[in-house]
């Protein structure tokens, strides 16, 4: 196969484009494409400070990698989890993305869960009722919390991660399936700035996963390929193999159903917004913004963790 | 023979194969992986040789 634009060797063919690309006109191609979405979207202007979550992951560091090379301002956020699965799950992720940082000169911002709270994700959802068994659930609270603490104390304009289409349409799929409206309503390539919540971007929610792996594969980013230990089983791992399948029967599927959706939503599908979303107000504790009466769910479960009583 | 190497499981085609013929008779979904020989991506129409191996990618994660 041969690459479309200069008769060289392909290394990679998109089908849903009808396009093959060699690797020099692939690494071309796709900051092109994140450009265009995040023009399209207005997701970011070059002004602006942006603070990338990163993982260690393929998706994450390419987009931190494609920011950079498009020009953007952009830092870095890890988070130190603590989950271990019995191969050291977060020091790899946390020594990819030194690396990454170190071998490019890019600020990296680190805040570690356990010296910030005397307790691990794992341990934290151990402690608590949500999550029992699997820490997912608090994983994703914490996360999204401090994201949007370290945004605004250090003061970035936007928070940007490394959702690829798949991701969304895997959402998106399981949002559908039990016609979430509110999660369909919030699911975008944008999450606009309200009430102390700093905007939110996707700056690959177009490009699909096996390109951002084919990127992160050509570009020689040391990934971890491995996955979160407690990721084994999960249901948006199951909907993106059903959702592999019909791609491959038609392709351009994923990128169809998210795209048509996003015009769905634009034409008002989901309408009366206002009878469903809660007002924010700043957490009586932390300051951050949370629809809950009282304290965030962050404050709340460390209340709960370091209440008398509370499981060991 | 060709061996394709996918999260330390093997598999194994014939040479004179496609790349594509190999996954799919070894039930692997084109659209879920990477094939790299020798530090090469390689496409679907690839003909594989003998001795072969072909390391394969997941390019589905998650959680």
């Amino acid at each position: 196969m041969k690459c479309r634009l200069c008769g060289a060797k392909a290394v990679i063919q998109m089908r849903q484009h009808k396009l093959a690309l060699c690797k020099e006109h692939f690494l071309d191609w796709l900051p092109v494409q994140v450009e265009r979405a995040i023009q399209k979207y207005r997701m970011v202007s070059y002004q602006e400070r942006i603070l990338v979550a990163v993982s260690g992951g393929k998706d994450s560091l390419s987009l931190w990698d494609l920011l950079h090379r498009l020009g953007y301002q952009a830092d870095g956020l890890h988070i130190y989890t603590g989950i271990d699965g019995g191969r050291a799950y977060a020091s790899e992720s946390l020594q990819r993305v030194e690396r990454f940082a170190a071998a490019r000169d890019l600020k990296l911002h680190l805040v570690n869960i356990a010296e910030e709270t005397g307790y691990t994700i794992p341990e934290l959802a151990a402690r608590t009722q949500r999550g029992r068994g699997k820490p997912c659930s608090v994983c994703g609270m914490i996360k999204r919390h401090v994201m949007n603490r370290v945004a605004r104390r250090e003061g970035y304009d936007v928070l940007a991660t490394g959702h690829n289409l798949d991701d969304e349409v895997a959402v998106l799929f399981g949002n559908t399936l039990s016609w979430s409206v509110e999660y369909l309503l919030r699911q975008g390539p944008v999450l606009p700035a309200e009430g102390g919540l700093v905007r939110k971007v996707k700056p690959l929610c177009r490009i699909y996963e096996r390109e951002t792996a084919a990127y992160a594969f050509l570009r020689g980013i040391d990934y971890l390929r491995e996955d979160c230990p407690f990721s084994s089983g999960a249901t948006s791992i199951f909907y993106k193999q059903l959702w592999s399948q019909l791609e491959h029967e038609r392709p351009g599927a994923k990128l169809s159903f998210y795209l048509s959706f996003l015009e769905a939503r634009r034409a008002g599908l989901f309408a009366a917004p206002e009878t469903i979303r809660a007002a924010l107000h700043p957490c009586p504790s932390c300051g951050q913004p949370t629809s809950a009466p009282d304290l965030c769910a962050y404050c709340r479960l460390l209340e709960r963790v370091k209440a008398p009583g509370a499981p060991r | 023979m060709v061996k394709l190497i996918l999260n330390e499981h093997e598999y194994e085609a014939r040479p004179g194969m496609t790349l594509r013929e190999a996954l799919r008779r070894n039930g692997i979904l084109p659209e879920t992986v990477l094939a790299t020989r020798r530090g090469e991506l390689l496409t679907e129409d690839e003909i594989l040789q003998e001795g072969d191996e072909i390391q394969l990618i997941s390019v589905i994660s998650g959680g």
